[in-house]
């Protein structure tokens, strides 16, 4: 009886003290969720929901823009050169120089548009930009090489597009280079009738883009740089609209505080933002087939934090323009410019003057190209790109904090 | 118990002078008109009341608070209406409710009985899920103030309420407006129409930025008057006013109707003057008596008062 009685004690004690937990664990959630910051943040995040909507046309444009931005980037921006437009002017007419024309012609890197016959026609495809490189083999090229002489060809390049250029040569000195090198062993195995061995070989093997498609490196750098411009002005309108049509005054006559309503008016933003995100990581994987080797869920979570900086950028221009006009404008220059120049998804930020490259750490969507590339094409992490992380992390909440701290509950 | 209290309140912006060295009362559950033509200062005024606009000099209270340091109190304890039509137009009246039930955080148990009382009020039943911008103007007006008094709050700002809502919903409108009064509420309201200045409990005129009078409809009309007014009616009036106007001593005369109004420093002496000149005009005069003065009279004669005086003070420093 004795133990019995005990038995019943200690079982009830720790389910009373479970529910007594459990009771107090409800009256602070009960008490956080009517705490005043949540009621008025609440209504406003409700309202902003109906808003968006209600207006099915601004909806659309900022659901279908990132797709269209992405698409016409993503084709238009390539910075691979092949098929390489090439006119030649072949004197010497021999197997040996029809060999040479051949190793351009199947290389992937050119495609012969022209057949010249005189410098005249060179001179004409390389004008009218019909073609970027010319090979010109001389007439006695087939001779001399039979001979085992030393043989001359020459390659003009347009030089206007520097960088294409300059690469176009270095294919065609490797394609010539390569052809020499077989003619020298052949040259050697007639002669001695030993297979010579080359001195050095290079083996070359470009890691996490083996097959060095520049889309897989321009895809997730244009995400970043379009939703940095996509989110800002999504949000740039917000507040000014309200100040435009006199509903601000009406607002700012009743209780409301500024976190309450610059932090109520990102959530529906927030949304629209990471369906944005979601869209354009699924065209960069379907449509442009760039895989993704890192963590979706990392994907997603540094996104979200970027997205939070840009909309907070976004209400911050909103509230300091007070007009919509004047908002769109401001968040177009100020998001769209430095994210597309400064950010290194154009050029590459070492290459940039010291003055230039101070600034750049200024633009935030420099860290989320480095990061997201990293995670693209590396898979790499936190472990690598913390520092990245942590200075997005900064920038949103220095402009969470800006944003609230400009909006001013008073007239003029 | 003074719910509002200004003294010498004041407002610049840059150069102009929009408000300038206003001080007044308004008592508890009192209807306070705030009149003056466009751009006097009355918005600017409720503003700083409001707590919506900064003053740049002088001092005031709203139910106790001070407009200068304690604005956030204040808007917790007023009730604002602005002029322009200011709640969301692509939300439905239920929503626009909805919303500023949340932003005063109405208690939920609370929150249907307001929102009923407000669809009552502004008979808005049948219209409670049609989108506001769809209203006609008196009704949104009416949606307006029923977001403006949810929270019921003891004193309530209203800047030109009835400005472009027809004459039957105005008159539902100040029916309201005295209920609400009735039930303790200070009311502070500006208008231009000189008929509902007759329903507020006191009157203040601004004029350029000055509070030219301040008093009850009845003192203003009786003591406020520097001028006496006589009626006088006649035939062909249109034509009579000329005549009349000409007058020496005459300060100013108005059709009124089918009658003339005419202003005098002295209506003993004018009276046989004026008989004989409508005489001699070939007018037959049927009646001319002195009148008490209707609210826009002393307006009127107020504002030219202040002119003249002002413009006297420029030819003097000129």
């Amino acid at each position: 009886m004795k133990f019995h009685h005990e038995d019943t004690k200690n079982t009830k004690e720790p389910r009373r003290k479970a529910f007594l937990s459990f009771a107090f664990l409800r009256v602070l959630v009960s008490w956080w969720w009517n705490s005043p910051f949540l009621n008025r943040f609440r209504a406003i995040a409700r309202k902003e929901f109906i808003h968006v909507l209600r207006d099915p046309r601004a909806l659309g444009v900022s659901i279908a823009l990132p797709l269209v931005l992405l698409l016409i980037f993503g084709y238009a921006l390539t910075l691979d050169v092949d098929r390489v437009p090439l006119v030649v002017w072949d004197q010497s007419v021999t197997p040996q120089s029809r060999e040479l024309e051949a190793r351009f012609q199947h290389s992937r890197y050119f495609s012969l548009v022209r057949q010249a016959r005189g410098y005249g026609e060179v001179e004409e495809a390389l004008d009218r930009r019909e073609a970027m490189l010319a090979l010109v083999i001389p007439q006695d090229f087939g001779r001399r090489v039979g001979a085992d002489r030393n043989t001359q060809v020459q390659v003009l390049a347009d030089g206007s597009d520097a960088n294409s250029a300059t690469l176009a040569m270095g294919y065609a000195e490797a394609i010539v280079r390569t052809y020499s090198q077989e003619i020298l062993v052949a040259r050697v195995r007639r002669q001695t009738g030993r297979e010579p061995v080359p001195a050095l070989e290079l083996r070359p093997r470009a890691w996490f883009n083996t097959e060095m498609e520049s889309k897989r490196y321009i895809v997730p750098g244009l995400i970043a740089v379009i939703m940095m411009l996509i989110t800002a002005l999504l949000t740039s309108l917000t507040v000014a609209r309200e100040w435009e049509t006199g509903t601000m005054e009406q607002l700012i006559s009743t209780p409301i505080r500024g976190p309450e309503l610059i932090l109520g008016k990102l959530v529906p933003y927030f949304v629209v933002g990471m369906v944005d995100m979601l869209l354009s990581v699924l065209a960069g994987r379907f449509l442009f087939d760039v895989p993704l080797i890192g963590s979706l869920w990392l994907l997603f979570g540094v996104s979200a934090i970027y997205l939070v900086g840009a909309l907070a950028l976004g209400v911050l221009i909103s509230s300091l323009a007070k007009s919509q006009l004047l908002a769109s404008q401001l968040a177009f220059t100020m998001t769209f410019l430095p994210a597309f120049l400064l950010s290194g998804f154009m050029f590459e930020i070492s290459n940039m003057p010291r003055a230039l490259q101070l600034v750049t750490y200024l633009v935030p969507a420099r860290y989320f190209v480095a990061f997201l590339r990293g995670l693209y094409l590396k898979g790499a992490g936190l472990a690598i790109f913390w520092p990245e992380c942590l200075l997005l992390t900064l920038f949103a909440m220095a402009m969470l904090a800006l944003a609230v701290l400009t909006f001013k509950k008073r007239l003029a | 118990m003074n719910v509002v209290t200004l003294k010498d309140l004041e407002r610049r912006f840059g150069d102009f002078v929009a408000v300038k060295g206003v001080s007044l009362e308004v008592a508890k559950g009192e209807i306070f008109g705030f009149l003056g033509p466009n751009g006097a200062g009355k918005s600017t005024t409720i503003r700083m009341l409001c707590g919506l606009l900064e003053p740049s000099g002088g001092s005031g209270t709203v139910a106790g608070f001070d407009i200068r340091t304690q604005r956030e109190a204040i808007k917790q304890n007023i009730g604002y209406m602005s002029q322009k039509f200011s709640l969301y137009e692509d939300l439905t009246v239920e929503e626009n409710i909805d919303f500023y039930s949340g932003i005063y955080r109405i208690p939920g148990a609370k929150k249907a009985e307001r929102k009923a009382w407000v669809l009552e009020m502004a008979h808005l039943q049948a219209q409670r899920r049609t989108r506001t911008g769809q209203l006609p103007g008196g009704w949104k007006q009416r949606l307006s103030l029923g977001c403006a008094l949810l929270h019921e709050p003891p004193v309530l700002f209203l800047d030109e309420p009835t400005s472009g809502v027809d004459p039957m919903s105005r008159r539902d409108f100040w029916d309201l407006i005295h209920q609400l009064a009735g039930g303790g509420v200070t009311v502070f309201v500006t208008t231009h129409y000189m008929e509902e200045a007759e329903y507020c409990d006191r009157l203040g005129l601004i004029y350029r930025g000055e509070l030219v009078a301040l008093g009850t409809p009845t003192e203003m009309k009786e003591h406020r008057m520097t001028e006496q007014v006589l009626s006088l009616s006649c035939d062909r009036a249109h034509d009579a006013l000329t005549v009349v106007a000409a007058l020496p001593g005459v300060r100013d005369a108005v059709l009124f109707g089918r009658d003339i109004h005419l202003m005098t420093a002295d209506a003993e002496r004018i009276v046989p003057i004026l008989r004989d000149a409508m005489e001699q005009a070939g007018f037959e005069v049927r009646a001319l008596e002195r009148i008490t003065p209707s609210l826009e009279d002393v307006f009127v004669s107020l504002i030219e008062g202040k002119d003249r005086e002002e413009g006297a003070q420029r030819e003097f420093k000129g």
